[in-house]
């Protein structure tokens, strides 16, 4: 990776004026620009692809009064990026109360996004009303057991998604269940140790605050089984609010929502929408591009937001 | 009937008085009452709770937060679908008990209604 200077940084960003990409290495802080200036300088088996979460189409608030118009605005941002991305991956919550016809609105308007797949994970908005039957009726198809949960491979890196929000427990949290977590652990067993493992679910997988439910009660038994892996990425949502954390070679993030933004842990009385002006909001929401490139560890993150 | 043939006697603006007096008191030892049962949502929390109300109460839900929240009752005996800013739940509670419910998209939001 180049280590650039100040001056060298400036002439990157006028020339480009393409986002930075910050990547921790060792602990040592290096930059590199998010694209490459043309697909030549590409490394062969790099590809990027973007999490898109907390869409909550049918919000109508203080913080946003039209969601779906926030959600065509970050699908045409994601459709303006030098590199297309190989994939979207919905971290959940694609609608803000199961009401009729949300759905069909989300799917047609990701339809818009130039990339060959859109993957999806439930959030408790999903699956509150039914237990699940809608989401996975729509999306539960190439999942495993029709149950939601899904692995599939590209370009080498392993990705798995985990459904956290079937399995309640009365505390308000997310929760994997056993027998997600016993097909985890079949599902990467057979894996060297140099496979990039990404991870996506709706609620983060480790404590962010618990007081408000922004945990996952059985997460610590899943990434058991992931700690042997030299890089892996947890891409979670549910929180509307990037919050980051490194824990020897797992790097946990989640994603800002397309609808609004929630408070800091603990800053308000309650996690619902803040309550504020829509121009403040805009500053607070919108999308997170991931890239890989071939040894390169870990992925670069790079959130970006509407306003 | 007594008091009622005394009361004939006087002017009829009194004497409507004291039958809507005698009206009222009457329908005040039989009915439930009078105040609407009601529990407001706000910032993630059911409030009164618990709320006492006689039987044959319906009590009004109310959603004050710009999150959607249902009213879920423990055993299944009711249920709403999920509440949107301003929307209301109505339910009557014919027989006494205790009725313990929670919000099903926030599973740590529990409240009790006690039917006497």
């Amino acid at each position: 990776m180049d280590r650039i200077d100040r001056r060298g940084f400036l002439e990157c960003m006028a020339w480009t004026g393409a986002a930075v990409v910050w990547t921790a290495s060792s602990g040592v802080l290096s930059s590199r620009l998010a694209a490459p200036a043309s697909a030549a300088e590409a490394p062969t088996g790099a590809f990027s692809f973007v999490q898109i979460s907390d869409t909550h189409v049918g919000f109508k608030g203080q913080a946003n009064s039209d969601a779906a118009a926030t959600l065509q605005q970050v699908i045409d941002r994601v459709n303006a990026l030098p590199s297309r991305p190989a994939f979207v991956l919905h971290t959940g919550d694609q609608t803000h109360g199961q009401k009729a016809g949300a759905f069909d609105t989300v799917a047609e308007l990701l339809k818009g996004v130039k990339t060959e797949r859109v993957f999806y994970v439930p959030g408790e908005h999903d699956v509150f009303l039914d237990g699940g039957k809608e989401y996975l009726s729509r999306y539960g198809k190439g999942t495993v057991d029709g149950r939601g949960w899904q692995s599939f491979d590209y370009k080498g890196t392993h990705f798995v998604g985990l459904v956290n929000v079937l399995k309640y427990k009365g505390e308000g949290m997310g929760s994997l269940g056993q027998e997600q977590i016993e097909w985890l652990e079949k599902d990467v067993g057979g894996l060297s140790g140099s496979t990039p493992i990404v991870v996506f679910s709706h609620v983060p997988l480790w404590a962010v605050y618990p007081q408000w439910g922004w945990t996952t009660e059985d997460a610590e038994r899943a990434l058991g089984y992931l700690r042997r892996f030299g890089s892996v990425t947890v891409l979670n949502g549910h929180i509307h609010q990037v919050v980051q954390k490194v824990e020897g070679t797992v790097s946990f993030h989640t994603a800002m929502s397309t609808a609004f933004p929630q408070p800091a842990p603990g800053s308000a009385p309650a996690p619902g929408p803040m309550k504020i002006p829509e121009a403040e909001a805009r500053r607070m929401i919108g999308v997170t591009e991931v890239a890989y490139v071939p040894g390169k560890h870990p992925l670069a993150v790079v959130d970006s937001t509407l306003g | 009937m007594t008091m009622m043939n005394r009361v004939s006697k006087r002017s009829k603006g009194t004497g409507l008085a004291v039958v809507l007096l005698a009206a009222a008191l009457l329908a005040a030892s039989h009915a439930p009452a009078a105040s609407p049962a009601a529990v407001g949502i706000k910032d993630f929390k059911f409030a009164p709770s618990p709320l006492t109300v006689p039987a044959g109460a319906t009590v009004t839900w109310t959603n004050h937060d710009e999150e959607p929240h249902t009213i879920t009752s423990t055993s299944g005996a009711f249920g709403s679908a999920g509440l949107s800013n301003e929307e209301t739940f109505t339910q009557t509670f014919t027989r006494p008990g205790t009725y313990t419910y929670f919000c099903a998209l926030h599973r740590h939001m529990k409240a009790t209604v006690v039917v006497r």
